[in-house]
């Protein structure tokens, strides 16, 4: 076997591996990010070859048993009349299943995950070669951190604070895949994005006290 | 115009409207009160208006307006209507719409922002929608970012560079340099390149698995399961078609199997991951062993998803582990009968890919009752299948014909349509038994006529064999004393009933030509009744008909001839479309030629 430039290789390969340790990263952060970047470039090498290796989440879709959406998140790029289709069909599919059926469900060529916590179903849709379980557990990390978040988290809670379960989602989920595992860092980082809203907001009230608008 | 209301309380009143009627209104109204807001160059509420619309979005309603909106909050100074700008972003714009491409260079802007907070809605936003364009112009940006700052920004520039990849592949190689490794355009060469970072990988899963209790990263006993999944995964692609990495993950594939606790959820998604890996790499056989029997454990749990993962990855492995697979034959075809649609399905693919000439009797009586029971989406598929096992199979012709007919009455109507053919064909090739089917398929046909496959089938067969039929002698089955009228009884309610299809009908007329050389009483009957059908609506039977009845009339001489056994199968449709194209002379001229053709195989 050949190597292409291989001194190159070998000292960028070096430096990268000491990247990790010059930043003094906990080993979890460490190998979360060479995770990362290792997926990168297989990501790069498998589009080149037969098919796109996509381990992401294609959406999410949050409704009770009545079928009212109460959250959508998509990961990937769809019209609007597609994505109210497919929320359609899935949210029927999911709601004729009885209670104590298995939590996975073929259609088209995606597997569909989902759980039912009180009222609400979590649904989310991944590709066929994925880890159901893991699936199953991101559900339930997702619903911890509500329930962290709101202090025993009901479904009156995300109907009218929607903007915030969105908020917290995108902490824990980008572009369809779990970036942070540790419950304390994701609620930390809410909770200093959310002081920095009131900060943002609370001038204006401020003002509109004294009669300047 | 209304004073607006603050979110909350437009969601209570849209809740608290009883009729659709009654929450259009309210919804109207709202819109039409942020529309005019949002025309106002200055507002104060801006971040509050654009979130009662996302609402009224989420709800079903149009909000394109509100597109506009969120271009100019994300250009906004304050946090907080960044934050609902860019929730809006990603709720309304996609990379289809046009203004998505105006949020390109406020997003430019964020990326470079003093607060990582701003970074971070910048960085979510690109991962989420960001279109081919946004990606391109944005790369360099997330390039920057990936080398120069904290973990928390790190992190999702990262995966904001996955979704990078993703959109535009060529790009995989902008991330290489500067401690990144490099992409080289061979498969193989990159996997050994890559296959150096595989004692690493090695090393942090064992520390992750062993020591290091970290609560906020622990579920259930496990240490980050998302993180040990992922890793596993990877050692998955890096051993592939690769012996030296897959030597060098053995030991730790071996104690991951072996100490993770499967009680909850968590372990057995490691567990799951760790057998897949198992079987895809260059493993040991003492390791796949390992792996099958836990997939057998799996098989045992009562847990309804743990059995249907175990049967998925029990599919991947039938073909290349058939021996180690058809242990737990039992237990697969036990899952046929469960409630769930699910479990079903899997249990129907791994059962028809266990069927060998061993077990196929047993196996096909288990089938055939899950066919008479089965959820109708899964009927065709298992009809297929059925027949495909039968094909390969069948211990004897009789035991073949019987299993299809068994198919045909349960589950005619989604069986594909190449059946009659193929059935036909098998019924002729098997000449001892044209007794026994021709009297199984007339009992079936007047006990029922709303398959359709079956009733062609079964036309066809009275058709060609009548004689043998009204014969009454039959070794195989307890012949019924059929006569002459009753079977041109059958042939004629086939032909009258509405539920028959017009193939079917093309088949019963053609069936009661034939019975005119082979019996003796009713031909006047038979003559009547092609004459009927000779100003039939139906072309095809028309065509039929109206050829039938000149064989009767001019050409009666070779009605004996042309109506003969048949040897060789003709192709129905092709026949019946061609007699569109050439009128009635040259047509029957042409049907005679072909029997004749078929007389002469069958000498």
């Amino acid at each position: 076997m050949e190597w292409v430039g291989s001194p190159k290789i070998n000292q960028l390969w070096w430096d990268s591996s000491l990247w990790g340790r010059e930043l003094k990263l906990n080993t979890c952060e460490r190998s979360h990010l060479y995770c990362a970047r290792v997926k990168i470039s297989l990501t790069a090498v498998y589009s080149g070859t037969v098919r796109t290796y996509q381990d992401n989440m294609q959406f999410m879709l949050l409704f009770s048993r009545q079928g009212k959406l109460r959250l959508q998140k998509w990961y990937v790029a769809l019209s609007d009349t597609q994505k109210k289709k497919i929320s359609r069909e899935v949210i029927q599919m999911v709601l004729a299943r009885k209670p104590k059926m298995c939590s996975f469900l073929e259609w088209r060529d995606l597997k569909i995950v989902y759980k039912r916590y009180a009222s609400l179903y979590f649904c989310c849709a991944v590709e066929d070669q994925e880890n159901e379980l893991i699936t199953l557990e991101i559900i339930h990390r997702y619903v911890e951190l509500l329930d962290k978040y709101f202090g025993s988290v009901c479904e009156l809670d995300i109907i009218f604070n929607f903007e915030k379960a969105y908020y917290i989602l995108d902490e824990f989920i980008l572009g369809g895949e779990a970036q942070e595992t540790s419950k304390k860092i994701v609620l930390k980082a809410i909770e200093q994005a959310d002081m920095l809203q009131e900060e943002a907001e609370a001038p204006r009230s401020v003002l509109e006290e004294i009669g300047l608008t | 115009m209304s004073p607006s209301v603050c979110l909350q309380e437009m969601i209570r009143v849209i809740r608290g409207a009883r009729t659709q009627g009654e929450e259009r209104g309210v919804i109207q109204r709202e819109c039409a009160a942020i529309r005019a807001q949002f025309r106002q160059a200055d507002s104060g509420g801006r971040s509050h208006n654009l979130a009662k619309l996302l609402y009224v979005h989420m709800l079903g309603y149009p909000a394109h307006f509100g597109q506009m909106e969120c271009v100019r909050l994300i250009a906004s100074s304050k946090y907080s209507e960044k934050r609902i700008g860019y929730l809006g972003a990603m709720m309304l714009l996609d990379e289809k719409q046009d203004a998505s491409l105006l949020i390109t260079n406020s997003i430019k802007n964020d990326l470079s922002h003093s607060s990582q907070h701003v970074q971070s809605l910048a960085l979510c936003t690109l991962a989420c929608m960001g279109s081919a364009e946004m990606c391109r112009d944005l790369a360099p940006e997330i390039e920057r970012l990936l080398k120069a700052s904290n973990s928390y920004i790190k992190k999702k520039a990262a995966l904001c560079a996955v979704h990078i990849v993703r959109k535009i592949p060529e790009l995989g190689e902008m991330f290489t340099p500067s401690s990144f490794l490099i992409v080289l355009n061979s498969d193989t060469l990159y996997l050994h390149y890559l296959s150096h970072s595989v004692p690493e990988l090695v090393q942090i899963m064992k520390n992750l698995v062993t020591s290091g209790y970290s609560p906020e990263h622990n579920v259930a006993g496990i240490s980050d399961p998302f993180l040990q999944v992922r890793i596993l995964r990877l050692l998955r692609i890096l051993g592939r078609n690769n012996d030296a990495a897959s030597d060098a993950m053995n030991d730790l594939l071996a104690q991951v199997a072996t100490n993770t606790d499967s009680s909850k959820t968590a372990g057995s998604a490691v567990l799951y991951e760790t057998v897949l890996t198992i079987m895809d790499i260059r493993s040991e056989s003492g390791l796949r062993v390992l792996a099958v029997n836990i997939l057998g454990r799996f098989l045992l749990n009562n847990d309804r998803n743990i059995r249907y993962i175990s049967m998925t990855s029990l599919q991947k492995i039938v073909q290349t582990d058939h021996t180690a697979v058809q242990r737990h034959r039992g237990t697969i075809v036990d899952c046929l009968k469960d409630q769930d649609a699910s479990v079903k399905r899997r249990a129907l693919e791994l059962s028809l890919a266990l069927v060998s000439a061993a077990n196929i009797r047993s196996m096909m009586k288990e089938l055939l009752l899950f066919l008479s029971t089965c959820p109708p989406e899964l009927r065709s598929h298992a009809a297929s299948g059925i027949f495909n096992a039968a094909e390969r199979y069948a211990p004897s012709q009789r035991w073949h014909i019987d299993t299809i007919l068994h198919v045909l009455v349960t589950a005619g109507g989604d069986v594909r349509d190449e059946t009659v053919p193929n059935l036909i064909q098998l019924i002729t090739a098997a000449s001892e038994l044209h007794c026994y089917t021709v009297h199984k398929l007339y009992r079936a046909l007047i006990s029922d006529i709303v398959q359709q496959s079956l009733v062609q089938v079964a036309c066809w067969c009275i058709g060609e064999y009548g004689d043998l039929l009204l014969k009454g002698e039959c070794e195989e089955i307890t012949p019924m004393q059929v006569t002459e009228d009753d079977v041109l009884d059958a042939l004629e309610t086939v032909l009258q009933s509405h539920m028959s299809t017009p193939t079917s009908r093309g088949f019963a007329l053609t069936a009661i030509m034939k019975l005119s050389t082979r019996i003796t009483n009713n031909v006047d009957r038979i003559r009547s009744v092609v004459s009927i059908y000779g100003s039939c609506i139906d072309v095809e039977l028309q065509q039929r008909a109206v050829e039938y009845n000149a064989l009767f009339k001019k050409y009666d001489h070779m009605r004996y001839f042309t109506m003969s056994y048949c040897t060789v199968i003709l192709e129905f449709g092709c026949r019946s479309r061609l007699s569109l194209y050439f009128n009635i002379h040259d047509l029957l001229l042409m049907h005679i030629l072909d029997n004749l053709l078929l007389f002469s195989y069958s000498q």
